[in-house]
């Protein structure tokens, strides 16, 4: 099976003043194509930190990162921009959607940062992703046209587009109700099938049920890593859930 | 991202807040109107002037009493009595490159016929000196030298004095009119030559023989001074030494001592006279130009605030691939449009202000090709200027920073 993340003796230390944060005290972590990780932990202990790295977006203090066996730890931001925009997917807990701007516009917006991509292929690929997730009607409607769930799909539509290795997630739930919560996970557990990599950070141990492994972090450390046993079907937990009516 | 979609982003952004960017563009709109307008106002009244003294008369030079040269000193009251009419002998017959030569004496007063009266200036010229001074007789004829050498009681009436002395467009000739008394029989109207760039009415005059106004008027044996035309615009600075030569000579200075009149030609004048409107040009240029400079800087404030408002944006175009070269050429194209755009209305506006000041004032104003290229590219100047700390700061932003902004 291929490692599609693998980490050694990661470190991110953070000064506020005087003051030295240890957001990560030396973390290893090797995540397998197809697999469909949860990071848990209680608030501040290093898991966004962990993700963003993952992403890219931020860089370690020390240790080694291969993604997709290429080294990215020293990697300058012009090149860590360019691994974001043809390896990585994110998709945030408050959607981050660009306003006024069509969610087909928004799918578009990472292949718009690729000059290799056509405006013909990046109308095609956002379309695919906007059917993949099941928004292919709405694809002219504004974000404020939306509701948070569907905001959401459209962020993961954003997140797929590219064709990622991996696809973070932090919070992505975090926002939602029960329902949506299930209905968007059950949406990550389609991808997931189809062969795509998924990294989610979540604080709710149900949610985390719905996937492969959990990591549990405790102050800058990962203090528990396991497979998920009697793991959930989102779409079943649905059928289960009563329909709010009021 | 490749310019096109840069350019889309950057004009979605800015009809997004329509007002706000129409107002941060009025700087750089009165900035341009302004420095295109006061340019060709300069410009205008430069050529306005030229037009003035090209009119004043052909190849012309004049000599006048005094040295205006010696500036604060004194002059004693007989060196303004030193131009005589054997003076312009002189030079009639010895001066080859001055081809027509007349003295000219003037005076003001009332002139008067029946009960309408009108406060005036009487020149008094021989035959050549309507030629010299470039002006034509509409109606009747021009004075003789037979009746300059006479002292006869004629004149030439300017169109001003003929209308306002006999009614609007009424031809006067054969008439009789009073200067300070003496009548005066009018032999022709002089055509029409307008204000000049001073505002003074060219036509308010009465042209009559120079020995009729020096020995009835005046009551004086001395000119004031001497009107002359040279062969060409070439054989002036000729014509001028030739002038200076003569009359130091009839005028019996000694080699150490300085010239007791001043001959000046009218080119001398022009060049004179356009250096000043030159330098109010540059003056008025220079203070729109700080109105520029004032828009320039209320573009660079807007573009922080845009920067600011959009901090989260830029996380996220970070985050999905966005370089910092992509976002700071977001920003920059965004602040050269405005400034470029509110350029283009500016120079559209400068025209528009051009032809109302052109219109008041009747002076040739045009605007010049070459301060609408300056305008335009000023403009992108201060678009790129302006913009590039606000666009620098959304580029060096970090994006877990962005993103993480509230
Ligand atoms: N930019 C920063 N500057 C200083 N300290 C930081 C910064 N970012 C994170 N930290 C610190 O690093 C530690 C880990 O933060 P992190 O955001 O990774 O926590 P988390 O597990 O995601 O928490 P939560 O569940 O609340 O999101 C915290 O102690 C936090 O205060
Ligand atoms: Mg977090």
């Amino acid at each position: 099976m291929k490692t599609i993340i693998d980490i050694a003796n990661l470190k991110k230390d953070y000064h506020v003043g005087e003051v030295t944060v240890h957001a990560l005290r030396g973390v290893d972590l090797k995540i397998n194509e197809g697999e469909f990780v949860a990071i848990m932990g209680a608030s501040g202990s290093g898991k966004s930190t962990m993700l963003n790295i993952i992403g890219c977006l931020d860089r370690p203090t020390d240790g080694t990162y291969l993604l997709d066996n290429v080294n990215v730890a020293g990697m300058s931001k012009n090149e860590r921009a360019a691994i974001r925009n043809l390896k990585i997917g994110f998709v945030f807990q408050s959607y981050n959607l660009l306003s006024r701007t069509s969610a087909l516009e928004n799918v578009e917006l990472p292949l718009m940062y690729n000059r290799s991509v056509s405006s013909r292929e990046r109308r095609e690929k956002a379309i695919a992703a906007l059917e993949a997730v099941g928004l292919a009607d709405r694809m002219n409607h504004m974000p404020n046209q939306l509701s948070g769930g569907q905001q959401q799909r459209v962020a993961i539509a954003r997140s797929l587009v590219n064709d990622p290795v991996v696809i973070l997630a932090d919070e992505a739930t975090g926002n939602l109700d029960t329902r949506t919560s299930y209905e968007i996970m059950s949406l990550f557990q389609e991808l997931n099938n189809k062969g795509k990599t998924i990294v989610f950070v979540t604080h709710e141990p149900d949610i985390a049920k719905c996937m492969t492994r959990s990591v549990v972090f405790r102050d800058g450390s990962i203090i528990r890593e396991e497979d998920v046993k009697n793991r959930l079907n989102a779409a079943e937990v649905l059928r289960t859930l009563p329909v709010e009516q009021d | 991202m490749n310019p096109g979609n840069l350019l889309k982003i950057a004009i979605k952004a800015l009809k997004r807040n329509k007002m706000r960017s129409f107002l941060t563009m009025l700087g750089i709109i009165i900035g341009v109107a302004s420095v295109i307008t006061m340019l060709a106002i300069g410009q205008g009244s430069k050529k306005s002037i030229q037009d003035q003294i090209a009119g004043m008369g052909s190849n012309m030079l004049f000599v006048m009493p005094g040295n205006m040269r010696m500036g604060g000193v004194q002059q004693g009251s007989s060196s303004s009595q030193r131009l005589t009419v054997a003076d312009v002998k002189a030079i009639k017959t010895e001066c080859d490159a001055i081809v027509a030569v007349s003295p000219e004496v003037r005076s003001s007063g009332q002139a008067v016929s029946g009960n309408s009266n009108w406060p005036t200036t009487i020149y008094g010229g021989n035959e050549q000196y309507l030629e010299i001074r470039s002006w034509d007789v509409v109606s009747g004829r021009n004075i003789t030298d037979t009746e300059a050498e006479s002292s006869a009681k004629v004149c030439l009436v300017g169109r001003t004095v003929a209308d306002e002395l006999f009614g609007e467009g009424i031809d006067p000739t054969g008439e009789t009119i009073r200067f300070q008394s003496i009548p005066f029989k009018i032999i022709g109207v002089l055509s029409k030559k307008g204000q000049n760039s001073f505002g003074q009415d060219q036509d308010d005059v009465i042209i009559a023989p120079y020995t009729t106004v020096q020995k009835r008027i005046l009551a004086q044996t001395h000119i004031q001074s001497i009107q002359m035309s040279a062969r060409s615009a070439e054989e002036s600075e000729l014509a001028q030494s030739q002038v200076e030569e003569v009359l130091r000579r009839t005028h019996k200075l000694r080699e150490n001592e300085d010239n007791d009149f001043e001959v000046r030609s009218q080119e001398e004048l022009a060049t004179t006279m356009t250096s000043v409107t030159e330098i109010l040009t540059i003056l008025l240029g220079a203070i729109a130009g700080i109105s520029l400079l004032v828009g320039g800087i209320g573009i660079m404030n807007i573009m922080y605030v845009s920067v600011t408002e959009r901090t989260r944006e830029i996380g996220l175009r970070m985050s999905v691939g966005g370089r910092s070269i992509d976002i700071l050429l977001q920003f920059l194209i965004e602040s050269i449009l405005l400034s470029v755009f509110g350029g283009l209305i500016g120079i559209v506006i400068g025209f528009g202000a051009s032809a109302i000041v052109e219109a008041l004032t009747s002076w040739p104003i045009s605007v010049m090709w070459s301060s609408v290229i300056l305008a335009f590219a000023v403009c992108t100047v201060i678009g790129i200027f302006f913009g590039w700390y606000p666009a620098r700061r959304a580029a060096d932003l970090d994006p877990i920073d962005a993103l993480r902004f509230e």
